[in-house]
């Protein structure tokens, strides 16, 4: 039977099991919309593309499913881009599909028209125009196919007028088929093993894991590696979740507000085990002086991040869960024994380390420490909750002290750094596990970025917990204007901000306020018993600044500690 | 280090783009570039030449298989390839010069492939040394244009250690 390109899209969704869609309608994808208006696949209705964008990533993120987004021509194609920019940067499988003019315009500047492929061709994984209505089941089957396969990352399909309102018979196809995309998951076997003797002589390993840990859920895999063989673990911000926070062979996270004994660990290894992490510099600090004694093992799907910015002395090219199951098939026997005797210095090198210096904060009577939040949200919910974070003093306080045990709880923008991703990106998890608790950790300065979807999370009452740390400031700016640039504060303290409790109930979220120590707990409570989205805006210290740190371009044993 | 490198993609809109796309965005070099259809018509050969240190090489390469679009990337190596130009070099022809230019292509196998009052337009083909060697020679007669189609390199039918 021939069927519209519009119900060719709407049946294909439906194939890939895809039960949410983010988006926002107009001209273009008028007739998508309509086939939607009788479908059962559940849209929501955000307040701006660049949130239906995050959404669905949250939404990846946190189920490991292929996020879906539905925008229109034009502005509502540009608004994605710094949606996909950031899960390119951090490889969530998405798929956004924009409206394009149709076919016979495009190129004529006509109304609404963007060359949306030209403009996010560096910014996702790979992207399609749809030129003929025959080629639309065949390349939405590629584009779900090529964001959740290999390094997963995102997919843009643009989708003319013409092609939207054609006809053709439908055949959804049982594969995809690219012949020039063929991604290496089984690592190879000899690599593998000279990388397991390299672990056997070590005597100062350190396992640096990524987010690719998470991505390919080889998280119990790594945990169950890193403890029999008493492998001290340290992760990267996109890693945390990926190892259980409590397990005393965790370090803490490394890198430029990494824990003291994670950078002194891995400045001192004689062996780095890099699995599914990409040595960014916020990680590595000065990269002649990262690891300098160790021999690098790096296992990762992508071959171009492997020595990519460090020389790597054993690559591993394939999927992390599959590589660590193999060592963990080759680890058996006499020779893997008395791994505790082995490393006994080790482990007393770094419990020492741990003891010169550990995060710590001073939490008076009078003025609330934005690490005290974190702390009382950590306590308050048992650390089992999904957490979004914002971008700055808010992400890294979140990702010092509130502790994850598991993975896909924890959706931050750590490669692009995109402020106003926590909250769209919460909404997205939240409309993925409707009964579980998400917090988004936020500045006052991030919250406000996409602060308009206070709207899309009462509309579709999507219960998520905002918890502003209000300090006045865009405080990471601030903080490197106090250390770098003599205290000037240039544009970075926020004079008017709204009053968020009434801007929460204009909205007809409930908002709740703390300027004393003593009401934080209070307020935490209260805001997890409330069966709807609340916004809860927490007077902070406004000078209080975020340690350890590592100067941009110092090495790592160079922190600031404070 | 010059590289010359051969790209094999789909002939498709838009992956010349994804290419020159990869190169201006990571900072990376192009020489010279050089786009055609293959034998098989869904299938084009790209002839890349580009410079940088090993490590940089190797990223080119690396990023160029993980375009979605190119189907094999070859690094050809050092004597192991033939290559080729084509250079169209329009040059004052007078009285004096018309011997010397005739002379110059009768050495170098070119050809005139137009003429006017007051110049030859002059076709040579050959390898990067070749043509640099044209164009130096030809220089001191009075090279109004010059026009180089880039390189395009085929590995030997017979490899030396592979």
């Amino acid at each position: 039977m021939e069927r519209t390109g519009a119900e060719i899209f709407v049946e294909s969704l439906r194939k890939e099991g895809v039960h949410t869609l983010f988006g926002y309608p107009g001209g273009v994808v008028l007739n998508i919309y309509d086939v939607l208006y009788d479908s059962d696949i559940r849209h929501i209705l955000v307040r701006h593309e660049q949130a239906a964008v995050h959404a669905a990533d949250g939404y990846a993120r946190a189920t490991g499913e292929v996020g879906v987004a539905l925008v229109t021509s034009g502005p509502g194609a540009t608004n994605t881009v710094t949606g996909l920019a950031t899960a390119y940067m951090d490889s969530v499988p998405i798929v956004v599909f924009s409206g394009q003019v149709p076919t016979h315009l495009i190129g004529n500047d006509a109304f609404q028209e963007a060359d949306i492929v030209g403009i996010t061709r560096p910014c996702t994984k790979h992207n399609y125009l749809v030129k003929d209505v025959r080629n639309l089941a065949r390349i939405i089957k590629e584009a779900f196919y090529l964001a959740r396969s290999g390094r997963p990352g995102p997919v843009l399909v643009d989708l003319p007028k013409d092609v939207i309102v054609g006809r053709t018979e439908y055949v959804y196809p049982e594969t995809a088929k690219l012949r020039g995309y063929n991604p290496t998951y089984e690592g190879h076997l000899g690599q593998i093993k000279k990388a397991l003797k390299a672990i056997h002589e070590s005597r100062r390993p350190v396992v640096y894991a990524g987010g690719g840990v998470i991505l390919s859920n080889a998280s119990r895999e790594l945990t169950e590696f890193a403890r029999r063989l008493r492998l001290p673990v340290t992760t990267t911000l996109m890693g945390l979740g990926a190892f259980p926070g409590s397990d005393p062979l965790f370090l803490g996270m490394l890198g430029m507000h990494g824990t003291y004994r994670a950078n002194m660990a891995v400045s001192h290894a004689d062996l780095l085990v890099a699995v599914g992490a990409r040595f960014d510099d916020r990680v590595t600090g000065k990269i002649d002086e990262f690891a300098p004694n160790a021999k690098i093992v790096h296992v990762d799907i992508d071959p171009t991040s492997i020595s990519k910015n460090v020389q790597v002395d054993i690559p591993i090219v394939g999927d992390a869960k599959n590589v660590l199951k193999k060592m963990l098939g080759l680890v058996h026997g006499a020779e893997w024994g008395g791994r505790d005797e082995a490393l006994q210095g080790w482990h007393a090198e770094i419990e020492a380390w741990r003891r010169a210096h550990h995060m710590d904060y001073g939490q008076g009577e009078e003025v609330i420490k934005p690490q005290y939040v974190v702390e009382q949200l950590h306590e308050a919910t048992g650390g089992r909750c999904i957490v979004s974070t914002e971008v700055g003093q808010n992400q890294m306080w979140a990702a010092q002290y509130f502790r994850l045990e598991e993975p896909r709880c924890w959706l931050t923008s750590g490669g692009l750094g995109t402020m106003g991703y926590g909250f769209p990106a919460a909404i997205g998890a939240q409309a993925a596990f409707p009964d579980r608790v998400v917090i988004d950790i936020a500045g006052d300065g991030s919250i406000q970025m996409n602060i308009q979807e206070l709207a899309t999370a009462v509309q579709y009452e999507l219960p998520v917990k905002v918890a502003i740390l209000n300090n006045g400031f865009l405080g990471m700016v601030r903080q490197w204007q106090e250390l770098f640039y003599d205290r000037r504060y240039s544009h970075t303290r926020m004079d008017v901000a709204p009053d968020f409790v009434k801007l929460a109930e204009a909205y007809g979220a409930l908002g709740l306020r703390a300027t004393r120590p003593g009401e934080v707990r209070p307020v935490i409570e209260q805001a997890l018993a409330h069966p709807g989205p609340v916004l809860m805006d927490f007077h902070v210290d406004p000078e209080e600044g975020v340690y350890p740190m590592v100067p941009a371009g110092a090495p790592l044993t160079k922190m600031l500690l404070l | 280090m010059r590289h010359t490198i051969n790209v094999l993609v789909e002939n498709e809109f838009g992956v010349l783009a994804r290419v020159a796309g990869l190169f201006s965005g990571r900072g990376f070099n192009i020489d010279s570039l050089s786009v055609a259809e293959t034998q098989d018509p869904t299938v084009s050969l790209m002839t890349i030449v580009t410079r940088g240190d090993d490590q940089i090489i190797e990223q080119i390469i690396k990023q160029l298989r993980k375009l979605v679009n190119v189907l094999k990337v070859t690094d050809l190596h050092e004597g192991q390839y033939l290559d080729r130009e084509l250079v169209l070099v329009k040059v004052t022809a007078t009285a004096e010069t018309k011997p010397e230019i005739l002379r110059l292509m009768d050495i170098f196998r070119g050809k005139i492939v137009d003429v006017s009052p007051k110049t030859y337009t002059v076709e040579v083909t050959g390898g990067e040394d070749k043509i640099r060697a044209v164009l130096e020679l030809l220089r001191p007669l009075g090279i109004k244009e010059v026009v180089r189609t880039g390189k395009v390199a085929m590995p030997r039918g017979m490899q030396n250690g592979g």
